[in-house]
C-alpha cells in the first residue's frame, strides 16, 4: 500500500501535546511542526539523534591540512628570506593555520546544520501557513490503514482541521 | 524578562514582519539621502584612485591617515556585534532576544566596510589582490605569509565569512515565516532562502545548537581578529611607539566598548523607527548599559596601562608620543574630547538606573562613546607616525583632504544604507527568538511569589 500523510492542526499547545501522548501511547510514529521552538519532549515526541558535533572537528581538520599546505607551500615555493626569519617561520604559519582551521571549523558547522536538519528539502509537503503563527501541527505518515486511527486521535484530543489524508 | 508583554505569535510576525511587508514613505528618505552620500563617497574614491592617494592630507612620515583610523574604527564596531550576540547565545540570557540579530547583521557591513579602507588606502585597490591572494600571479612570487599585512586579510577572511553564515543559517525560521506570509515573487524567493524549512524538533534543536556552537567558535576569531589588527601597528619595525604587548587586549577591548556602544545606537534606532517598544524594552537598555559599565571600565585600565607604562619607563619614542598626544596643537584638544566622550562623560551617567532605561540618553552617550573611540584610533595612529624617523627628510604635519573626509562619511552612510536594506528583505528582530520567549514565559509560585521560569535546551 502507498505511504500517505495526515496533518493535525492546533490551535493550542496544550491539546496538541495531549494528542502527542496520545499518538505515542497507540504506538503511531507522528512529527511536530511548530513556528517557534519548544523544550524537547513537549509533545511526547521522538526526535531522532544528531552527528553536529563531529562537523567542526572535521572542519578544523580539513582547515588545518589547508592552511599547513599553503602557509608551507607558497614560503617554500618562492624562499626568499626577510627580515633575517627562517623561509618556515612558525609565528606567522600559527596564525594564518590558526585562521584556516577555525574557518573550516565553521563552514562544516554551516554544512553540518543544514545537512542533519535535512535540508534543503525542495518540496515542503504536508504544511499549512499557519503553523508560523503558532499553530502546532502534528504529521503522521504512514499506510492508509495506519492514517484511519491516526485521525481519530487527532480529532478527540481537539484538533482543529485535519489536511491531506 | 520582567516587562515582557503577552503576545501572540501572530501578533509578533505583524509588528516584526511590517517593515519587510509594507515600506514607509522615510524608508525611501533615507535610502535617497543614504545613497546620495554613498555616491559622493563613490566618486571622492573614483578621485582618489585616478589622481593618486597625492590628493590626501598624507605626507611623509605620516602615510597612514584617515582611511586607516577609519578601519580600525569599523573593525573594532564589528567586533561587538558577534561579541554580544556570541556572550549572549552561549550563556543563553535571556535578553538577547531582541538585539542578537541587528548585533550580527552589523557585524557584517561593518567588517566589509571595514576591509574596503586599505583596499582604497593603497591607491589601487586591485593590485592588492597580487599581495594577499594565495597564488603567484606573476614571476613565480607568492604572498609573504611573514607580513602582519598578509595576517590581516586571512583573520578578516574568516571572520567575514563566519559572521555571515552565521546569519543566514539563524535567518532560516524566519524566512519560513516570510515564506508563509507573501504571496508571487517573494513568496517564490523566500520558498528558495527558507530552504523548506518545516519547524519539526530536530531542526529547532539544531538551529539552538547551531547558535551554540558557531558561537563558541566565532568568539576565539573575534579576538583574533583585532589582535591581528593591532599586530598592524605593533609589529611595525620602524615605528616604535607602536611596540607594546599591551596592543592587542587593548584593542579587542577598544572594540567591544564601541562596538557595544553601537548596538545601543542601532537599538533605539530600531526602536524608534519600526516601533517596538514591545521588544526592545527598557530593560534592555537598563542590562546593556550595565555591561557597558563593566566593558568600559575594563577598557580604561588598558589604556591606562598602556599610557603609564610607558611613561614610567621613561622611554623616549613614548614620552615623545604622549608629548605630541597631550601637548601638541590639534592632538591635545581631540585628546581631551577622546576621554571625555570614550569615558568620563558617559560612564558616570551609566551608574544611575534612570539614564540606562531612557532610550534618548543611551542613544547619544552611546554616540559619544563612539566619536571618542574614533578619536583614539586617530590619536593612536597619527602622533605614532608624526615623529621624525631617522634619514627622513621631508617632514609635514598631517591634516586630511576633503576626498578622506568624504569616503569616511559615506563609510557611515555605507553601514547604515546595508542595515536598512537588510531590514527591508529581512526581519532585524529575530522573530523566532521572540516567539521563543513568549512560550517560555511561564511562571512559577515560589512561596508566595511569583518568578520566572526559565527551560533551557542544550
Amino acid at each position: 500500500m502507498a505511504e500517505r500523510g495526515i496533518l493535525g492542526l492546533f490551535a493550542e499547545a496544550e491539546s496538541a501535546a495531549n494528542a502527542g501522548a496520545a499518538l505515542r501511547e497507540a504506538g503511531i510514529e507522528f512529527e511536530v511542526l511548530s513556528g517557534s521552538p519548544y523544550p524537547e519532549g513537549a509533545f511526547s515526541e521522538h526526535t531522532p539523534p544528531h552527528r553536529l558535533y563531529v562537523f567542526p572537528f572535521l572542519g578544523a581538520l580539513c582547515g588545518f591540512s589547508v592552511a599547513i599546505l599553503l602557509t608551507a607551500g607558497t614560503q617554500l615555493a618562492y624562499p626568499l628570506v626577510t627580515g633575517g626569519k627562517p623561509v618556515l617561520s612558525i609565528p606567522p604559519m600559527a596564525i594564518v593555520t590558526y585562521e584556516g582551521t577555525m574557518l573550516g571549523a565553521i563552514l562544516f558547522t554551516v554544512l553540518g546544520v543544514i545537512f542533519e536538519s535535512r535540508l534543503p528539502r525542495p518540496i515542503v509537503g504536508l504544511y499549512d501557513r499557519r503553523i508560523t503563527e503558532g499553530w502546532i501541527g502534528l504529521l503522521v505518515v504512514g499506510e492508509e490503514g495506519q492514517l484511519g486511527p491516526a485521525e481519530r486521535i487527532l480529532r478527540q484530543n481537539g484538533a482543529v482541521e485535519i489536511k491531506g489524508g | 524578562m520582567q516587562e515582557r508583554k503577552d503576545l501572540s505569535d501572530r501578533q509578533i510576525n505583524r509588528d516584526l514582519l511590517w517593515p519587510v511587508l509594507s515600506t514607509p514613505l522615510w524608508f525611501w528618505l533615507a535610502v535617497l539621502v543614504l545613497g546620495g552620500i554613498l555616491s559622493a563617497g563613490a566618486g571622492a574614491a573614483a578621485w582618489w584612485m585616478n589622481r593618486g592617494p597625492g590628493v590626501a592630507g598624507l605626507n611623509r612620515p605620516i602615510m597612514w591617515g584617515f582611511l586607516i583610523v577609519n578601519f580600525v574604527f569599523w573593525v573594532g564596531i564589528s567586533h561587538a556585534g558577534v561579541m554580544l550576540s556570541a556572550i549572549l547565545r552561549l550563556t543563553q540570557a535571556e535578553w538577547r532576544r531582541p538585539m542578537v540579530r541587528a548585533a550580527e547583521v552589523l557585524t557584517v557591513f561593518s567588517l566589509a566596510t571595514a576591509a574596503l579602507f586599505p583596499l582604497l588606502h593603497s591607491g589601487r585597490p586591485w593590485r592588492t589582490l597580487y599581495w594577499v591572494f594565495p597564488y603567484d600571479f606573476a614571476r613565480g612570487i607568492w604572498p609573504n605569509v611573514r607580513s602582519a599585512l598578509v595576517w590581516d586579510p586571512s583573520a578578516i577572511f574568516t571572520y567575514l565569512t563566519g559572521s555571515t553564515l552565521f546569519v543566514l543559517v539563524t535567518l532560516l525560521p524566519d524566512l519560513a515565516a516570510l515564506r508563509d506570509r507573501t504571496t508571487g515573487i517573494p513568496h517564490r524567493i523566500y520558498s528558495i532562502l527558507a530552504l523548506g524549512w518545516r519547524g519539526n524538533p530536530r531542526q529547532w534543536k539544531l538551529q539552538t545548537l547551531a547558535g551554540i556552537l558557531l558561537s563558541a567558535l566565532i568568539l576565539p576569531v573575534f579576538v583574533s581578529v583585532h589582535s591581528i589588527v593591532s599586530w598592524d601597528f605593533g609589529m611595525a619595525v620602524s615605528v616604535e611607539a607602536w611596540h607594546t604587548t599591551v596592543f592587542a587586549p587593548y584593542f579587542v577591548i577598544g572594540a567591544v566598548h564601541s562596538g557595544v556602544s553601537a548596538v545601543v545606537t542601532l537599538m533605539a534606532l530600531m526602536r524608534w523607527l519600526f516601533r517596538w517598544e514591545d521588544y526592545i524594552r527598557n530593560e534592555h537598555f537598563d542590562a546593556i548599559g550595565r555591561l557597558l559599565i563593566v566593558v568600559a571600565t575594563a577598557w580604561f585600565f588598558f589604556f591606562a596601562l598602556e599610557f603609564i607604562f610607558g611613561l614610567y619607563l621613561r622611554e623616549p619614542q613614548e614620552v615623545a608620543l604622549r608629548q605630541t598626544q597631550v601637548f601638541q596643537w590639534p592632538y591635545n584638544m581631540l585628546f581631551i574630547l577622546f576621554i571625555l566622550t570614550a569615558y568620563f562623560i558617559p560612564v558616570p551617567l551609566w551608574l544611575f538606573r534612570k539614564v540606562r532605561r531612557n532610550v534618548a540618553m543611551m542613544f547619544w552617550t552611546s554616540i559619544l562613546v563612539n566619536i571618542g573611540m574614533w578619536l583614539e584610533r586617530f590619536l593612536i595612529i597619527v602622533p605614532g607616525l608624526a615623529r621624525k624617523q631617522p634619514f627622513t627628510f621631508e617632514w609635514s604635519a598631517y591634516r586630511p583632504g576633503p576626498v578622506e573626509i568624504i569616503m569616511v562619511t559615506a563609510s557611515f552612510a555605507l553601514v547604515a544604507l546595508g542595515l536598512l536594506l537588510f531590514g527591508k528583505i529581512f526581519p532585524l528582530v529575530p522573530v523566532n527568538e521572540a516567539k521563543e520567549g513568549q512560550v517560555l514565559k511561564a511562571e512559577i509560585q515560589v512561596g508566595k511569589r511569583k518568578v520566572p521560569a526559565i527551560v533551557r535546551e542544550h
